[in-house]
């Protein structure tokens, strides 16, 4: 089922952080097994955020040698990086297995990640200059207090409650997608695509990867291929409701932008409230009242729908 | 505009003429049996004795559905026959199951399949609902003030579902008697499967309009964006418009062009494809 949701303030910033986590949150009966944020903070042109994982959640609960593992898998990405001369400004540890780096690089950055990723399980979770992907197994509440996302302070985000249908139960499987190599571009998806492996297929032999099974994944590469060719991003997003097949409904995620598309049967849900300050959109109304306790209106977008608001 | 037989032109046989009849009836009852001239009046054995007079409301933002149910109830029970929900901040399933007569109203807006399976009550709701609103109502009246999400009064079988304002995709999706009312839009494949009873849509319609309906009628105001398979135009009579003035006064509606000019949608029935012979002598014929 899954459940999906998006916020945008337009004019000042607010504690996106903490919204998102009470809408992801009330959501958490239509996806338990894993949730994920897309976070926009304020954007800085002069380093990058990088966040990444070297190990699943399960692999640490489980695995033998893994805690030993990790510090080696994250010193050979330090290493990587020292490398190819990028800087590194500030290094945490998120988790055990997940980090949050900021960088000063002025190189190529999709080489970079490439060469970062040719790193035995390491993912590059995403990458840009106000984006901050976080996703892990466990409800809104949880996730939320294990990566300390409350009190984020953002312009907008997007976020995800996962109920596994077509590929694992983990983090790699987990939304939101990052558009590799596109800075601050993140994806979340409710529904299922049928045309998954031909059009996967398709953008692998135009050069780009895929991390996942999951077919949400190819939304988000999708949109960065279209952009690659010089689409808007509104642009993208109305050529996707023809060429990928399915029914899905999803939101993306750029630094300064907030879109949703929903496709030509309008079988996904999604309410939608839009005022002067603020938009909110998700799967349920249960999670815009969980922002707003006032009585608000909202209204549902219709079938091959697209909207996009600029923060 | 074909003209109504004004020699059969009493009430009673332009009602019955438009099933409006067995229409109230089969909302009470799986039976088809029920007559119209019928004395008594069927309730459930389990439905309370209520007095409209008698009103109760209580705050609900807090409370969990289940609970909420449970305390319409219990206040049937003491016998309010009106009952205020306020602020039920979008919970799904609120007012499921009343078979009850009732006056519900609802301070708020309602999630997925608020007042679903109900058989009697009449309800207003002053804020929005979710997707499946009133699916498979029997009875009664529904009337929303706001918008509404999609599979808006799927499969009803009786009663008046009313939206003021727009409402998703697949309106009345398997209706099977009944009517439902829209102020403005309503999504595409609207009317899907729909067997009987009728749609009223003041706005525009979304494509696939009537997708293979077997019968019912669908009256439009504004513009169709595509019909579906096996849905034609039909031609609007005296009696169609007549109904349409009479049930939108009841709810302060008009049509924005006057009912004379909506569009008319019915089945068209070639997809029809009944016969008297069960498979297996079909196979034999075959």
């Amino acid at each position: 089922m899954c459940g999906i949701a998006g916020l945008i303030h337009r004019g000042k910033p607010g504690d996106v952080g903490s919204e998102m986590t009470s809408m992801l949150q009330s959501l958490k009966h239509r996806g338990p097994d894993s949730t994920g944020f897309a976070l926009y903070g304020n954007p800085d042109a002069n380093q990058y955020i990088m966040r990444f994982k070297v190990a699943e959640q399960d692999e640490v609960s489980k695995g033998f040698d893994i805690h030993h593992q990790i510090p080696i898998r994250r010193s050979k990405v330090d290493e990587r990086l020292a490398e190819r001369n990028a800087k590194v400004i500030t290094a945490d540890a998120a988790t055990e297995y997940a980090f949050r780096y900021t960088i000063a690089y002025d190189g190529d950055m999709r080489g970079l990640i490439a060469y970062l990723e040719d790193i035995d399980n390491v993912e590059i979770l995403s990458v840009g200059h106000s984006l901050e992907l976080v996703k892990d197994m466990g409800d809104a509440t949880v996730v939320s207090d294990q990566y300390h996302l409350k009190g984020f302070n953002g312009t907008h985000g997007i976020g995800h409650t996962r109920m596994a249908t077509e590929s694992d139960v983990d983090i790699r499987s987990a939304h939101p997608y990052w558009a590799y190599p596109f800075n601050d571009v993140a994806v979340v998806h409710n529904g299922q695509l049928t045309n998954y492996w031909n059009s996967r297929r398709a953008l692998e032999r135009r050069g780009h990867r895929f991390m996942s099974n999951c077919d949400s994944e190819l939304i988000a590469v999708y949109l960065a291929d279209r952009m690659d060719q010089n689409d808007d991003l509104e642009g993208a997003m109305t050529r996707s409701i023809d060429e990928l097949d399915g029914v899905f409904t999803y939101l993306v995620a750029t630094s300064d932008q907030l879109g949703m598309a929903k496709d030509v049967m309008a079988a996904k849900p999604m309410v939608l409230y839009e005022s002067d300050e603020f938009v909110a959109l998700a799967s349920e109304e249960v999670a815009i009242r969980s922002v707003f306790r006032e009585e608000i209106d909202t209204f549902d977008p219709y079938e091959g729908e697209v909207r996009v608001w600029k923060s | 505009m074909e003209e109504l037989d004004t020699a059969t032109g009493t009430e009673e046989t332009e009602s019955h003429f438009m099933g409006m009849h067995t229409e109230q009836l089969t909302g009470r009852s799986m039976t088809t049996f029920f007559s119209a001239e019928e004395a008594e009046n069927f309730t459930y054995a389990t439905a309370y004795e209520v007095d409209f007079n008698k009103r109760a409301e209580f705050e609900c933002a807090e409370m969990e559905v289940r609970d909420i149910n449970l305390k319409i109830r219990e206040l049937m029970e003491q016998g309010h026959g009106t009952i205020v929900l306020k602020n039920p901040m979008a919970k799904h399933g609120v007012g499921v199951g009343i078979l009850n007569r009732l006056n519900l109203i609802v301070e708020g807006s309602l999630g997925y399949f608020g007042v679903g399976l109900i058989d009697g009550p009449n309800v207003r709701i002053s804020g929005r609902v979710g997707w499946s609103c009133a699916e498979n109502m029997m009875a009664g009246s529904v009337v929303i003030e706001k918008n509404a999400g999609s599979t808006f009064g799927a499969a009803i079988r009786g009663g008046d579902l009313v939206c003021k304002g727009n409402v998703g995709s697949r309106t009345g999706i398997d209706m099977k008697g009944g009517t439902i009312i829209v102020g403005g839009k309503t999504g595409a494949f609207s009317g899907f499967m729909m067997q009987r009873g009728r749609m009223v849509v003041l706005g525009d319609a979304g494509k696939n309009l009537g997708d293979t309906m077997y019968d019912g009628t669908i009256y439009v105001g504004g513009k169709i964006e595509g019909l579906g398979t096996d849905a034609v135009e039909g031609e609007m009579t005296e009696l169609d418009c007549k109904w349409l003035k009479r049930k939108l006064d009841i709810y302060g509606m008009a049509a924005p062009n006057g009912v004379e000019n909506m569009k008319k949608i019915v089945a068209g029935k070639q997809l029809w494809n009944y016969d008297n012979l069960e498979p297996a002598e079909k196979k034999l014929v075959l």
